[in-house]
């Protein structure tokens, strides 16, 4: 089993969200999150103070998938996301070592 | 200006109620006249005998009854003192709100509420008798403790107060509370000066003091008159002007409190700023406004309230008032075309915030102009006042090196002093100003050169600027030294919603 973490943009998540599905990604979880890459920020003023703002927002996707599916949710996630443009975020893989859903207790594949 | 009351239908008192014979007091008494008639008791009434002194100077004049108000005066002035009541209690505290940063909104919010609170109870126990009665040039007297006088229950009797024309009287009760929500306006807008760092207690320490050495006495000097009944005759000129405020005295112009509020509260902002030293993190971290939408509704709100604010501050229902609010309403449009065309040319992208602020730099400026200015007025305030308000947060407020949070001084003080100098350019009748008497009883013009009187202005600014930044250094230290100006530094950090109320604006 697999962790995908994806940070995209936020305007993309409908995108990314229906291409997970339509492969079969059950369930995601989503979190508005902030942070710089190599993606510039921008300067907000205020009267007389100039402030610069490094961090954007980003949205957190996760999805947890069985190993054989990772391929395509790659390629769904990379192929939705895209914008070509810079800070179109990146894709984390992670080893998965359990799994298990709290209402029935099933664990692994099952609970995926 | 406003004035002084004077006519008391009740206590007897003797030098105004007699006014009513003198100049044209037919014009404006017999409208007012009949409602009177069929009124209540507990509606003011004047069938007092008149005083004998009435006729003095006018044998022929049939023995009249003693002015009342006027209806659609008394409805307006309500309306209005409500209208400034709106401008502190919201408008006031969301314009300072949204600029502060959300472990501080509660706290800002907070503290406009309490000092507006606070200093209207002031105003009924003390502060209107010093500001509004004789007194000496300086300072009132204290006939008015609690209000003393002003309603007679057991007659039904209510004082009256003057306007600006003869035989044209306000329930002074009207007058009281139209002044209390300015007496507790000025205190409020001195906060966003310290904002995010001062201790509750202090706060209202510190008003206090300030109101009762500061704001009193300077709405006297500046306000105070016998008003135009008193002037009965050309023998008395003097007399009754000599009794009225300095710079009542020396002809300074104030229409709705340029020096009395917003150079008041400008430079007292200022002094605390500078005392109470600079927010942690100023300069270094972000110390952005939280919420710029609340902001903006406050900045709608004053716009709306200043109507209260400087048309009903011609104390009647008249074209004076009409001229208030057409200028008032301009003046705020131009400068905040202005300030946005300042920042689209000078920082590249016209906002938000720029709008809001150049809606008040308008108002503050035009404040003192309302109602003794032309329209040709109400187009150079308002638009220099955008530009020079911009001025004074920007180049002025990094020369000052001070952390003036919601820039009370670049925008309250800057402004009034604008508005308070152009006053005595734009008042001048040859370029669409009224002009104003000095004497009000042969109803001289008052208004000499421009030079002249622009260097009256100039010196009603200075005076207000000293008295009142001397007394708030004063009350600074007192408090510090006794109460602590500041909270600690863990605590700012905390932010003094949590900290200095023990709750939060927003749940996470």
């Amino acid at each position: 089993m697999k962790l995908v973490t994806a940070i995209i943009k936020p305007f993309k998540l409908d995108e990314v969200r229906e291409a997970l599905s339509a492969i079969g990604v059950q369930g995601i979880t989503v979190t508005e999150v902030k942070g710089f890459g190599r993606q510039k920020g921008h300067t907000e003023l205020y009267r007389g103070a100039e402030y610069v703002v490094d961090f954007l927002p980003k949205v957190k996707v996760e999805a947890a998938i069985k190993s054989d599916l990772l391929e395509q949710v790659i390629e769904a996630i990379e192929k939705a996301a895209n914008t070509g443009k810079i800070g179109d975020g990146k894709i984390f893989v992670y080893e998965l070592e359990k799994v298990i859903r709290i209402r029935t207790g099933e664990t692994d594949a099952a609970a995926l | 200006m406003k004035k002084l009351l004077a006519v008391l239908a009740l206590a007897g008192f003797t030098f105004a109620g007699p006014a009513l014979g003198q100049d044209k007091p037919a014009a404006a008494a017999p409208g007012a006249d009949k409602p009177a008639a069929a009124a209540p008791a507990a509606d003011a009434k004047k069938e007092e005998p008149k005083k004998d002194e009435a006729k003095k100077e006018e044998p022929k004049a049939e023995a009249k009854p003693a002015p009342t108000p006027n209806k659609g005066d008394t409805a307006w002035m309500l309306t209005s003192t409500a209208l400034v009541l709106m401008m502190s209690v919201p408008a006031l505290a969301l314009f300072y709100g949204g600029m502060v940063r959300s472990k501080n909104t509660l706290s800002m919010l907070m503290q406009v509420f309490v000092v507006f609170s606070l200093v209207t109870v002031l105003w009924c126990i003390y502060g209107y008798s010093i500001a509004f009665t004789e007194g000496n040039a300086y300072f009132g007297g204290f006939d008015r403790l609690f209000l003393k006088g002003t309603f007679d229950p057991a007659k039904g009797e209510f004082s009256m107060a003057a306007t600006f024309s003869k035989g044209t009287v306000l329930y002074e009760l009207v007058f009281v509370a139209f002044q209390a929500t300015f007496a507790a306006i000025t205190c409020c807008l001195v906060l966003g000066a310290i904002a995010e760092r001062a201790k509750f207690a202090a706060v209202l320490a510190f008003i206090v003091l300030w109101f009762t050495f500061a704001y009193a006495p300077i709405a006297h000097m500046v306000w105070f008159w016998m008003g135009p009944d008193a002037y009965t005759s050309a023998k008395v000129v003097d007399e009754m002007n000599g009794k009225a405020g300095l710079l009542w005295q020396w002809g300074a112009l104030d229409f709705a409190g340029g020096t009395v509020v917003h150079i008041n509260a400008g430079i007292a902002g200022l002094v605390g700023a500078y005392l109470i030293g600079k927010r942690v993190g100023y300069g270094k971290e972000a110390l952005m406004p939280h919420n710029l939408t609340l902001t903006m509704i406050g900045a709608a709100l004053l716009w709306t309230g200043w109507f209260g604010f400087n048309a009903g501050s011609a104390l009647e229902a008249n074209g004076t008032a009409g001229l208030a609010f057409i200028n008032t309403y301009l003046a705020t449009a131009c400068a905040v075309l202005a300030w946005t065309l300042g920042e689209a040319m000078f920082k590249g992208k016209p906002s938000m915030l720029g709008a809001a602020s150049g809606a008040v730099a308008g108002l503050v400026a035009i404040t003192p102009a309302a109602g003794n200015v032309g329209i040709p007025g109400a187009f150079v305030i308002g638009f220099a006042a955008g530009f020079v308000c911009l001025w004074g947060v920007n180049g002025l407020k990094r020369a000052l090196k001070v952390d003036d949070s919601l820039d009370v001084f670049g925008v309250h003080a800057l402004g009034g002093i604008l508005g308070a100098l152009l006053t005595g350019v734009f008042n001048d009748p040859s370029l669409g100003g009224p002009g104003f008497y000095n004497n009000w009883f042969e109803m001289k013009p008052g208004f000499e050169s421009m030079v002249a009187q622009v260097w009256t202005q100039a010196k009603a600014v200075g005076v207000t600027l000293l008295w009142s930044g001397i007394v708030a250094a004063a009350a600074y230290k007192l408090v510090d030294m006794t109460i602590g100006l500041r909270v600690t530094e863990d605590e700012e950090r905390e932010g003094l919603d949590v900290t200095s109320h023990g709750e939060a604006a927003y749940r996470t």
